[in-house]
């Protein structure tokens, strides 16, 4: 039988238990704001969730999609239409079954990806997300025919406990996306990942040496479309707080695109970095906003300008670092760490030639 | 019976028109993919952009239609001359992927530029047409059309004769279809790569410009005008993309269709079909004609 799970360099252990104490015991000792809970470590859990979902199709298998809301947003509705139709199935059960129905969307809008590639995959993608939420909007059964159209969300109730306190979401957002994260680093370095890096590579040569497109393709768009699905739930029962399908439309599809993009296509830890990024950065322009200039700036013109300077940024990552900022931090770290030897060790001098 | 078939005819004729629309941001496309194999998703951004900035002209500073319309096209030649100097040139050996990539970040710029120059609330712009039924038509065919469509035709009839004229007849037309065909060799026997990116990024400006107030006149210059540029994408696909013609053709298909499921099968839908309509069926076109009507076959070699 084949080993589900691949051996972890000691690096890798490291790293997690790095992570792990950070999140579960620094943060909750040291921050005590509700604020920062609520507007910026749970959306970034549940956006860094979605954006590893893109990366999945986009970063690993090399297909340009655009419609991770759309399959946000049917993870959301899925739950919620669970949590009040089947309450027997349990708010665990109720995310991992949403998570499988919106792998089922992504499977059905992913089929183009056989033929097409590039932007003409894109413009099919596309039909995901206008389809999707057009289908929620429009029939009545998905929203529990509530006219008002903001529908609140469900408590989390998990055996019985009640998570309701912006520490306890937290706890069940940094669970499920550990959770989730670990996966996807397995999948990315065993045998399933590196039949996406083929496809993403060179299809046709990834075919003559017998991985199946249909399989790779479709499974990476099944499985990204669950890892979105399942952040989809989580945003709306966790952040938001509430389910209307005017939250997941077409921008919230081009940010988890930047967070993708920015932080570095290929990379796990450049999903969680693009997704700080994107969520903190209009944060501290706001900021400024009103403490340099005491808010003689309209809102909207800061608005204005952060787009810019993501525009920017894209421009300029695209031309000068295509890999993002997860290559920006790999280089950061290469450079001290041979800063550091070349200073401890004086043995070894790299050639340089003499004129 | 025959009042059905008017309103049939009254739906088509409207849809068609409408398409016409669609096929005017298309063009914009077409022309920087023909030339140079990028596909520029910062269109849309640049009907936004381009007619806000003529709005502008306009209501804020008071500059007569023609000046303004002259100063707004002028505007959109710099922004074709900075695309060119500051993203073209140095993604001229990237992958088609990446630049993409970094037109949809243009498209941020252009589209946050635009804003916080000229604010984020909807402008009205008229053009002196108005957006309802010619009496003329409605009276002795029966069928209502807007003053608009038929306008907007008419411009975008003009318009692609231009450019065709020009791709087939002038040198620049030459030239230009010497470096779609091959940039590299075009570039060695002496055709200025830089001149004719400038030249058909500014084209594409211009036309955005056209196309933005079209659509301007009819939904008002505000920020939905991006999203409904995107629809332009699926026109593109059934039209296939290096092809001028494919592109009226694809947005008269589009219009008419969509206009005509809204209108037959919509109701039984809750209606507001059209919103995904086109991209459903561009994904049907993808899957019996990838390359569209009217675009070159596409084969990839290992």
């Amino acid at each position: 039988m084949k080993p589900i799970f691949m051996t972890y360099t000691k690096k890798d252990l490291i790293n997690l238990a790095v992570c792990m104490v950070l999140s579960v015991l620094i943060i909750p000792t040291f921050i005590k704001t509700e604020y920062w809970y609520t507007s910026i470590l749970i959306p970034w859990l549940c956006l860094a969730l979605a954006t590893i979902g893109q990366q999945i199709v986009m970063g690993y298998t090399g297909q340009l999609a655009l419609g991770a809301a759309g399959f946000m947003a049917a993870g959301a509705f899925a739950m919620f239409n669970l949590i009040l139709r089947v309450p027997d199935l349990g708010f665990v059960g109720s995310l991992i079954v949403s998570g499988l129905i919106a792998a089922a969307f992504g499977i059905l809008f992913g089929l183009p990806s056989l033929k097409v590639r590039g932007i003409y995959l894109m413009v099919a993608t596309l039909a995901s997300q206008f389809f999707i939420i057009w289908m929620i909007d429009k029939f009545g059964w998905f929203k529990n025919y509530d006219s008002s159209g903001i529908i609140t969300a469900q408590d989390i109730v998990i055996l019985g406990k009640p998570f309701t306190t912006p520490l306890a979401m937290y706890f069940v957002c940094l669970a499920v996306t550990t959770i989730l994260t670990l996966l996807a680093m397995n999948m990315a370095r065993g045998s399933t990942g590196r039949n996406w890096m083929a496809v993403r590579d060179m299809d046709i040569a990834a075919e003559s040496m017998g991985v199946s497109l249909l399989r790779t393709k479709v499974q990476a768009f099944a499985i990204s479309a669950f890892y979105c699905g399942v952040a989809g739930a989580l945003f709306a029962f966790c952040y938001l707080k509430s389910l209307e399908p005017v939250a997941f439309d077409i921008k919230l599809s081009f940010k988890i695109l930047f967070m993708c993009i920015l932080g570095g296509l290929g990379t796990i830890n450049g999903a969680f970095i693009g997704a700080a990024f994107i969520l903190l950065f209009p944060v501290l322009l706001n900021a400024i906003g009103n403490n340099v200039f005491h808010g003689a700036i309209d809102a909207t013109i800061i608005s204005s300008i952060e787009q810019v300077i993501f525009g920017l940024l894209m421009i300029i990552f695209m031309i000068y670092e295509p890999l993002g900022m997860a290559k920006l931090w790999e280089n950061l770290k290469q450079s001290i760490r041979s800063k550091l030897s070349s200073s401890g060790i004086k043995g070894i001098k790299s050639p340089v030639l003499k004129k | 019976m025959a009042n059905e078939l008017l309103f049939f005819m009254e739906v088509l004729v409207g849809g068609l028109l409408a398409g016409t629309m669609y096929s005017l941001v298309a063009l914009g496309f077409v022309l920087i993919f023909k030339a140079s194999a990028t596909f520029n998703f910062s269109q849309g951004a640049m009907v936004f952009f381009s007619v806000l900035a003529f709005c502008g002209f306009m209501q804020d500073f008071n500059i007569p239609f023609v000046l303004a319309f002259i100063l707004a096209a002028f505007l959109m030649v710099v922004v074709g001359l900075c695309t060119e100097r500051l993203v073209l040139r140095p993604l001229m050996n990237a992958s088609e992927d990446t630049v993409l990539m970094a037109t949809i970040g243009l498209g941020y710029v252009l589209e946050g530029l635009a804003q916080a120059a000229w604010g984020v609330e909807v402008r009205r712009l008229d053009l002196g047409i108005g957006d309802f039924p010619v009496p003329w038509i409605a009276d002795n065919l029966k069928l209502f059309i807007s003053a608009l469509d038929i306008t907007a035709g008419l411009v975008a009839a003009i318009m692609i004769i231009g450019l065709f004229l020009l791709f087939k007849y002038t040198k620049i037309g030459l030239g230009l279809r010497a470096v779609a065909d091959d940039a590299g060799a075009a570039s060695s026997i002496g055709i200025p790569l830089k001149h004719i990116m400038l030249l058909v990024w500014s084209a594409a400006g211009v036309v955005a410009l056209v196309a933005g107030m079209m659509w301007g006149a009819r939904a008002g210059v505000q920020f939905a005008l991006v999203d409904l540029a995107l629809k332009a994408l699926p026109v593109l696909i059934i039209g296939g993309f290096s092809s001028i013609p494919g592109a009226i053709i694809g947005g008269l298909i589009i219009g008419a269709v969509e206009k005509i499921l809204e209108v037959y099968i919509g109701p039984f839908f809750g209606g507001a079909i059209e919103g995904w309509a086109p991209y459903v069926l561009a994904i049907f076109f993808l899957l019996y004609r990838p390359e569209g009507l009217f675009g070159e076959k596409i084969i990839r070699r290992v």
